[in-house]
Order: C-alpha cells, then structure tokens, then sequence
C-alpha cells in the first residue's frame, strides 16, 4: 500500500519541469560511499486488508482488559471512557493538525487548550495551567526543574511513598541536571520526616501514595515550607472531586499521570502529563501555554504565549526542550471533564472509593491475607500483604480469568497493589476473592 | 483597487463554561452495588472545582464547533517545512484502537502482551533497519526527549571511559530543541556557522572539536533541506577527537531506502514517528522519538528493552541492564503512536518506504522551481531534498511585503502557509515541505497562490497587510497576550 498519488506521467512531467532525467539523479548529491547500495531488509509492503490482518493477529495474543478483570492500577487505571471523549476529540480537525503556529487556522485547538487549562486549575485549586506535558513521570522532572532556581538550594527530597518508576526518571534526568534525588522513609505507609535544610530545593509527594494510602500532606509541605523548600504534589485526578485539592494541601507546584481523564490503558502510552502550580512560575513552565487575547477587530481569540521560554526562541537557554507534547489528550481530557462536571467527578470518587473499601473488606477475610498497612485510609487503591510471592498469585489469577493488580517492587516482597475503579462490579469483586481464595488454598 | 473586501468569519464561540447552567449534566453511573463509604474528613474537598455543568448534546456541538476552526492534513496541503505534515493513513487509526492493545494495562505480565512485546520488537528490527543501527529503545514519547535520551547515552559513554566531556557542537541553523536537550544533558552547546553552500563549514568544525568535545548534533539532510555533502569527512573529523556523532532524526524522511545514518558514521540516532511514519500530530502531540544505537552504545538504553528469546520465541520487558541510562518514560512510551509507525512501516514495505523519499523529494523540488522566481532559494547552488528555504528578503526589499504577509495572504487564498522565519539563520526565510503525499495538482495551485501573493505585493498590498480576512479571527495581538496574561476563564 503506497499513499504517494503520482502517475507516471506525473514523475515525468516534473522531472522534465526540474531539468532531471531520473528520481536517481534527485539523490545526486548523496556521496557514493553512503549510499546504500542494496534493497532494504525488510518486507514487501502489503495491502491495507492484509496489515489489519497482522495487527489483529498481535492484538489476538494479548489478554487485555477486555477479556481479564482488570484490577491492575500503579498509575495507570482501567476507567471508563465515554463514546463522547474519542467521538470529538478523534476528529480529524484536531488530530491531523500541527502545534498551532498560525493561530487564525487554528483556534479550535488553541480554545480547547484554554479550556483544558482553566479546568485544571479548577481542579487543583492553583493558578496556572499549561497545555500538557509527556506523562506523569516526565511532568515530576519537569516540576523539579522549576522547582531547582534558587542557587545553593539543590537537594530534592522524595517520599518513599512516590511510586518508584516516578524516581527512576528522576534519576534518569538528574544526572543531566546535576541532582541525586534523596528519598525520605514512611512511617507505617506514610508521612515521613524530611530534613528540609537550606539547601533544599524542594520537597515531593505524592497523594495518594504509591500504595494508595492518602498523605498528611498539609503537614509535610508545611514543614518544606518552613525549610524554605518548593513543594511538588503528585495527584490523581479522579480523586479530586472527593479529596482536597493540592492548592489546598500547600502545593506549589502539582503534577499528575492524567491518563486516567478519559484515556485508553494503550500499554503505558500516549497518556498525559498534567502541571498546575503558582502564577510566580508562569515565566518558567515549562511547555505551550495558551493565553486570551483579541485580533486586529477586538475579536476574541486563542494564541500561543509566554513563548520566550520555549525551546524554539530561547534554545540552550529554554526551561525545557519540550517541543512535540501530548496536546489530543489534553483535548480528550477537557471533553472528559466537561462530561464529569463537579458532580460526575465527585460521584465517580465515591464510587471508586466504595469499591476499593468493599474489596479491600472482603480480600482481607481470605486466610493469610491482609492490608499491607491497616487502618492507613486510602482511596481507591491499596496494598495486599500476602502468604506468597505476589507475581506468583498474579499469574494464578491470570488464568482465572483476573489481572489482580501490580507487585510492588523491593523491598516489598510480598505486597500486591490492587486498583478498584467505578467499572468493578460488585460480582467481579466477589470473584476475585473467590478466584484468591481458591488459589492460595 | 480599493480596499479589500472584509469577509466576515464565523461568529466567536464562547467557551464550555457560558454553557454551563447548574444542574444540566452529561455523565451517568451505574447503580452502586457495593457499601457506600466516607472519605475522613481530614482529607475531604470542601469546595467542589467549578468544572461546567453541560449536557452531553453540549458537549458534542461546542467541540464540534471548534475543531471546524481548525486546519488539519486532512483539510488539505499543509506545507510547514521542517515538520513533514504528510496524509496520515486511516488504517493506523483502527489499528491502534484494537481492544487489544488499546486496553492493555503496561503492567501486565509478560506472558499476557506477547502480541504488543512482539509488535514493538519487529518495530525496533526495522528502525534499526532503517537507520543503520544495532538496537533502539523505542521508550521516548517525542523526538525532543529522544534527544535527550541520546545525549544521555553519550554521557554515559563517555562518564564510564573516565573521560567527561563538557561541551556538544550544534549547527547555527538546528532545531532548538537541540541546545535545550544539550543545556538538559549538563553540557554547554557550541555553535557551528554554515558556509555559503549552507552546509556545515567544515573548516570551523575542525577548530572547535578537541578532545573537550563529547560530540555533535546533526540533521542529514540539514535544517536547510540540503545533504551534508562532506558527511563522512565530519563524522571522521569527531571521531578522530574522541566525539560521538548523534543523528537528529527530522529529516529521515528524505533519505529512507537511500542511505543510511550508520553509513555516514552516525552513532546515535532519534526518529520522529509522526514526519517519517505519518503518525498524526494531534495539534501538537502525542509524538514518538525512538532512538537508535550502535552495537558499542547498546548497554546505555533505557530500561525496560524488549528481549526475544529465540528458543522459546517468548518476548519479555527486560530492566536488568545495570549500565543503562535509566527510565525516560513511566511506563513504555507512546506505544499507541508505535502501533500507528509499526502500521506504516509494514503496509509500505521495503520499496514503498524508498518510494516516499523519492516521492517528497521530487515534490519539494518541483515546488520549489515553481516558485523560485518570486521566492528565489536561500542557497541557491544546492539541491534541496524533502524542504527547501526560500527568501521573501528581495520581495520585501521591493514591496515591504514581509514574509509573515505571504503566509497570511496564502491563507486567504485557502492553503495552510509554510514555516516562515526558520531557520533563523536566513532573512525572511519560507521553509516548504510539501511532502509525498500531494499531487502534482495541489503543488501547482499552492504555488500559484504563493505567485500570486507575491504578485499582490506589488499591484495590491493591503491584500497582503490586510490578510488574513477569510478566517475566524484575523491577526491576532500576541504582544497583549504575553502582557495581559489570560490563561485561564
């Protein structure tokens, strides 16, 4: 299958028009020596039937959520996705455009973008909102970085309680940006006691935590503050219409995995990366930031702004090299939001939270099992302490027909993490503790 | 003539919250069938965030609205040189949408995505393919990442021979993602002039490489369309200093089937799906940025590397790799947009995938000699591949008619403008990339719109100042949006 529409005569016509004899001579100034003088190792190509044919195929040997239960979370969360989200923000308008450059042909996305902003920092209670960043993991680097301004303050300090592939990345980028982060212990599943000194930079949470327990995270980013410290929360956003938001708790700067706002599982990605902080940082976020503004009639409209901090004008002196980000999720975020409304979000909590406290019961009457940290509250999400090694349980539940949820890594041998969304229903709850019962009989 | 003629746009849509009306919702639940449970009260919201309260018929009309006033491939030509706006297949689309992967949890156990491990392991066999290289980590969701992720792996490479580096050259006419990435990466960027021809001048190279140098940033063909004729002759040059040399993949596009990154001597490489896979860009993202190694930098990719077992044919994420950069991504990165390259990739084929090279190629140069006389090439002696850079410098020496102008005027005229003012290294610069997938037909309207723009500018240039006046809003005061911060309702 070849979508380049030329005929023949057309190849000719326009090779006659630029003076060539052949397509061979377009390449003339490619050096013989680095030319590659063989076909390419890959296949023929196929018909557009026969390539469905091979994907359908890839798709057949995978157990997605459609045919598991899926009670697997770690940040990413088998929620339902309305007709709606996809149904508009699928529109090709939107998904076949470029970063809209030239705003008068593209203000439908600019509007959106407005739009997903003001929502989000609706939903945090902060300031300022870009237009997305990559994924939650990315956005905590990036929150890091403008967090890390004051010279002499360069120690950043993370929760135990941040999910671990979150310090990864940290870690990955830290070695460019010249930090180690230092990661603070919990006490029985959370809190902490960070030493906030002078050379703190900032000071990262992230609530509800890696095992789903809900922080004091007014006390903590009380004591950064106190130090001196910036304070990074990471949030779900589907907590929010039932948990206090992070501008409430003393975040400066929130960031979130918002896959969760009407996006697909998709196999870690795309997913978006949502940032939310303080309007002292606006001239330092990083990424596109759409403002308001009027055209040369008094016409409201949508640009680009601020964009002196961007990769494209301030090159080695940008905040971020961010230039490609996630802007049709954030699309799909802002039609998502707009289905919820504040009552939606807020039912939709309850409901996970209802489902996670019924499961978290039940599982924890099955012999040998139990709440990793009891009495810790949590959300919609928490830890299963069990008799066996939780990969082992996990792949047993697999052939029952359940993704019973994540092995935490070391040094939590034995914990499984199990996310409960609005989408379990009483009688798959019920039937994964039987399924666990059984498998650990 | 007179004044032109005002057309009125589209009246301005409001935005979702002046349709919001209390109580008006879209969302629905099923019945609780559990317990109903209480958040402590400690941790309870109080004030519920002012999100818009608006039926799902709301929903449906206002996006709808808003995405008519927006320019998209499938609107039509959309010739921004430098970021390869090609047809973006619909068969990638349904693909990616399969429940099967679209609902795939990343983690998951092994056993239970062998079809996805196996789609992205043949996917990294033909990148590497491709570009010459020995594996790639198809983990980084944008090519500015995969840069980062690059120059990452050069640190590394040169960290663990004791011989850190603090400095990476880059082309006065690059990207400006590559000195962000290179600033990201704890180095400081060095800047190489181009010569007259618009290539790398090779004799100022040669004077900032020394052995403080970790390496250099290069597109092939080059930010100004054109090849780097002596590219062995530099990657050579940085190698004798002890430099990596990274392959900055936005270009790829032009070269596919033809010659080969690791060929020419480059060691690291990134892809950007979306220019030479057709991954849509969705107004700015999601994107894709693989990066390529040679075999002696392969213990630096990020963890998790997908690894086949050919005894067994089983595929697993593997993350024990103690030399590896670490994780540039939470989970694998855009595999969605992967499944839309991997779709790409195979449906063209080996000849099909030279033939697009061929095929851009052979539009951008036909386009260009269209319009080389009103817009004369920014380097003349050279033959532009996939893009070339024009100049409006003479026609604004004439007329005052700036480049920005033509843009707009091409808008009236019903096109989707080129790239203007990059690459900053030329005045009044227009960069066209017309990409493979437009007919011969659409190149010779396009370019008699621009012809015709730059005719205006003499007989009639209000048209020009004016412009544009067909869309929904004109010109816009990007001076007051940065002054009067509106970032939000």
């Amino acid at each position: 299958m070849r979508y380049a529409p030329h005929t023949d005569d057309d190849v000719g016509a326009m090779l006659e028009a630029i003076g060539l004899a052949s397509l061979d001579d377009l390449f003339s100034q490619i050096p013989a020596p680095v030319r590659l003088h063989r076909p390419l190792d890959l296949p023929e190509g196929v018909s557009e039937q026969e390539i469905v044919q091979d994907l359908k195929s890839l798709a057949a040997r995978n157990r997605s959520a459609e045919d598991l239960v899926c009670f697997a979370g770690g940040g990413a969360y088998d929620h339902f996705v309305p007709s709606v989200v996809w149904a508009l923000a699928g529109r090709s308008e939107f998904y076949t455009s470029y970063t809209p450059y030239q705003p008068e042909l593209s203000q439908g996305v600019l509007q959106a973008l407005f739009e997903y902003q003001s929502m989000v920092c609706e939903l945090t209670a902060l300031e300022v909102s870009n237009a997305s960043l990559y994924d939650g993991s990315t956005a905590l680097a990036e929150a890091v970085s403008l967090a890390r301004t004051t010279p002499g303050r360069d120690r950043v300090l993370v929760s135990a309680g941040v999910d671990p592939r979150h310090i990864e990345v940290l870690r990955t980028f830290g070695r460019g940006a010249g930090y180690e982060p230092e990661v603070f212990a919990l006490r029985d599943g959370r809190g902490g006691d960070p030493e906030v000194g002078a050379d703190v930079a900032c000071v990262i949470v992230q609530h509800p935590n890696v095992y789903g327990v809900l922080e004091p995270v007014r006390e903590l980013f009380g004591a950064a503050h106190d130090g001196g410290a910036a304070t990074i929360q990471l949030f779900d956003p589907l907590s929010l219409g039932v948990l206090a938001p992070p501008g409430d708790l003393g975040a400066d700067i929130a960031v979130a995995e918002g896959q969760v706002l009407g996006n697909h599982l998709n196999f870690g990605g795309p997913y978006l990366g949502v940032m939310a902080t303080r309007l002292d940082f606006v001239r330092r976020l990083p990424g596109r930031i759409v403002g308001e503004t009027v055209d040369v009639d008094g016409k409201v409209g949508y640009v680009l702004t601020l964009q002196a901090r961007e990769q494209h004008i301030r090159r080695e002196k940008a905040t971020s090299n961010i230039c490609t980000n996630q802007t049709l999720m954030a699309v799909a975020a802002t039609v998502y939001l707009g289905w919820l409304g504040p009552e939606g979000l807020a039912e939709l909590g309850r409901r996970c939270a209802a489902k996670a406290a019924y499961a978290a019961q039940i599982l924890t009457q099955i012999p040998g099992v139990e709440l990793r940290f009891p009495g810790a509250p949590f959300f919609k999400e928490f830890a299963l302490l069990l008799p066996r090694p939780p990969a082992e349980v996990r792949d047993a539940l697999v052939d029952r027909g359940f993704l019973a949820g994540v092995p935490l890594p070391p040094p939590e041998h034995h914990s499984l993490l199990v996310a409960v969304t609005e989408q379990r229903t009483r009688e798959e709850i019920e039937g994964l503790a039987f399924a666990l019962t059984q498998v650990l009989a | 003539m007179g004044a032109p003629v005002r057309r009125q746009g589209p009246p301005g849509l409001g935005t979702l919250k002046d349709l919001s009306r209390p109580g008006r919702r879209a969302w629905s639940l099923p019945a609780l069938d559990v317990p109903p449970s209480t958040m402590p009260a400690a941790h309870s919201r109080r004030q519920p965030p002012a999100l818009p309260e608006v039926a799902e018929r709301d929903l449906v009309t206002h996006f709808t609205r808003l995405s008519q006033l927006n320019y998209g491939v499938d609107t039509g030509v959309y010739p921004l040189g430098s970021c390869s706006m090609k047809y973006n297949p619909k068969v990638a689309e349904t693909v990616a949408a399969l429940p099967g992967f679209a609902r795939l949890h990343p983690l998951q156990p092994d056993q239970t995505v062998q079809g996805a491990l196996e789609l992205l392991w043949r996917l990294e066999g033909a990148l590497c393919e491709l570009t010459g290289m020995a594996r790639a980590t198809l983990q980084p969701p944008a090519g500015a990442c995969g840069e980062l992720t690059g120059l990452l792996i050069m640190r590394r490479h040169h960290t663990e021979r004791g011989d850190p580096r603090r400095r990476v050259v880059i082309p006065d006419a690059a990207h400006g993602t590559n000195p962000a990435s290179v600033r990201l990466a704890g180095y400081e960027a060095l800047h190489v002039p181009s010569d007259a021809r618009g290539m790398v001048d090779v004799g100022a190279l040669e004077k900032l490489v020394d052995e403080d140098v970790a390496g250099l940033m290069l597109t092939n063909p080059n930010t100004l369309g054109l090849f780097e004729e002596e590219i062995q002759a530099i990657t050579q040059l940085v190698h004798g200093a002890g430099g990596l040399v990274y392959y900055d993949g936005a270009n790829l596009n032009a070269i596919l089937g033809r010659c080969r990154p690791g060929d020419m001597g480059f060691d690291i490489v990134h892809i950007n799906t979306h220019k030479t896979f057709a991954t849509p860009h969705g107004g700015g993202g999601p994107g894709a940025g693989p990066v390529g190694v040679t075999e002696e930098l392969v213990p630096y990719l990020p963890v998790p590397l997908v690894e086949h077992d050919p005894e067994t044919g089983a595929f697993r994420l593997e993350t024990d790799r103690p030399r590896s950069i670490g994780r540039m991504h939470g989970f694998h990165g855009n595999v969605g947009i992967l499944i839309r390259a991997y779709a790409y990739v195979f449906l063209h084929g080996r000849d099909g995938l030279t033939e697009v090279a061929e095929r851009a190629v052979l539009n951008a140069n036909y386009l260009a000699q269209r319009v080389k006389e009103a817009f004369p090439l920014a380097y003349p002696d050279g033959r532009p591949m996939h893009e070339f850079v024009s100049t409006a410098a003479p026609l604004r020496e004439r007329t005052g008619i700036r480049a920005m102008d033509v843009a707009k005027r091409v808008i009236d005229l019903g096109f989707h403008p080129s790239t203007v003012y990059f690459p900053l290294v030329v005045e009044e610069a227009m960069m066209v990339e017309p990409t493979e997938t437009e007919t011969k037909e659409t190149l010779d309207a396009f370019a008699e719109a621009l012809l015709q723009a730059a005719q205006e500018a003499e007989s009639d240039p209000d048209l020009l100042h004016e412009a544009p006046v067909t869309t929904p809003v004109r010109r816009l005061d990007e001076a007051r949006a940065a002054r009067h911060l509106k970032l939000r309702w």
